[in-house]
């Protein structure tokens, strides 16, 4: 618990989990690389907090993601009516692949979108953000499949 | 999930760091100051994201270090209002559901906020949603180590600074049951953590992953 510094912006700004995803990854290796002290008492808090955090994200679609990705995820998402910041942000963070899911993340989604576009939304998002290889394998339970094309 | 948040702060770099370069001396002095504590209604710190100003840095008399005012950005776990986070069960009590997230353990899902009908198991120690069917109602069990998907409904942020001596004077013996804060803790029981998360698992799509894969 600290009670430092004086905070000048709360939220200056929000992060999306591959921004601190990479973030982390680079500054494992930067202090691998330097060697010197990373095992000094006082670095302690720093590679604890940097494990569990990239622990954590590993497990999640950001560690899948690239600047790259991220830009052409936000571009394609301009035309989705989603005016909120905050809802674009947990789309790239999740994935959602379920209506269901979709309306936890967008609010009033059964008023602002049709069933087609939360349908076209979770294909723009699968489309554009890389899925877990282990579960790629799963056939989607879509309407395509039912036209007997094949998933490679 | 994850926000940056600007700061200033004096930073103190003693005599023998002098030979490595300003801006990592610095650097590692706020990473050692503000890693993963938690600032009181900001947040959890986790790293350094960069610094955006260095005023001059100054040797007072009596002090062999030079003080130097950094303003710095701080990337900072403060989840908004609403959010859905994924977390993994630690264990189940009277309280609720104890989620963790790895580098975050204080999450808690009171009784009210599951899926309802809601019943502890007493005997596994585990909370279980009685999930009505046409067949009759099937019991899922929120076990230890299962994904959990959940809503931020609120936050707590509690003050955890040392109390002086003077408080824990003037108060008079705390019942058993009766929770005083700082007073408390001094007492060696119960220690509040400085951030919690409220979550709420009540709706459709909440809850264990398992539930909602078809």
């Amino acid at each position: 618990m600290y009670f430092p510094c004086f905070r000048k912006n709360a939220n200056a700004a929000m992060l999306s989990n591959y921004e601190v995803f990479k973030l982390l990854t680079d500054l494992k290796e930067k202090r691998k690389d330097s060697g010197r002290n990373k095992h000094s008492v006082g670095q302690q808090n720093l590679n604890t907090i940097t494990y569990e955090t990239l622990k954590h994200l590993s497990n999640t679609p950001c560690s899948r993601q690239s600047p790259e990705i991220v830009k052409e995820f936000l571009t394609t998402m301009m035309p989705h009516k989603l005016t909120n910041r905050a809802e674009k942000l947990q789309l790239l963070n999740h994935r959602p692949q379920t209506a269901v899911e979709i309306q936890l993340m967008v609010e009033e989604s059964e008023e602002r979108l049709s069933e087609e576009q939360i349908e076209e939304l979770i294909q723009t998002v699968s489309d554009i953000l890389p899925g877990d290889p282990e579960q790629q394998n799963v056939a989607p339970a879509e309407a395509e499949m039912d036209e007997g094309g094949e998933q490679s | 999930m994850f926000v940056l948040v600007e700061m200033v702060d004096t930073v103190r770099i003693p005599p023998w760091n002098f030979q490595s370069k300003l801006n990592e001396a610095i650097s590692e002095e706020l990473n050692k100051k503000l890693a993963n504590k938690v600032v009181y209604n900001v947040g959890l710190c986790i790293c350094l994201y960069d610094i955006t100003k260095l005023e001059d840095s100054y040797i007072f008399p009596g002090d062999g270090a030079s003080h130097t005012k950094v303003h710095f950005r701080y990337v900072v776990f403060h989840p908004f209002l609403d959010e859905i986070l994924v977390g993994k069960i630690k264990y189940c009590s009277q309280e609720g559901v104890h989620v963790t997230m790895d580098f975050f353990d204080d999450i808690l899902i009171p009784p009210e906020s599951l899926q309802q009908p809601a019943k502890f198991d007493e005997a596994e120690q585990v909370w279980l949603w009685e999930y009505e069917t046409d067949e009759g109602a099937h019991d899922l069990y929120m076990d230890q180590g299962e994904e959990i998907r959940f809503r931020v409904a609120d936050e707590l942020f509690v003050d955890t600074s040392p109390t002086g001596p003077a408080t824990a004077a003037k108060e008079t013996p705390a019942q058993p049951g009766q929770s005083t804060a700082p007073p408390a803790e001094e007492r060696g029981e119960k220690k509040e953590p400085p951030y919690t998360l409220i979550g709420t698992i009540c709706e459709p799509g909440l809850g264990l992953l398992s539930w909602w894969n078809s």
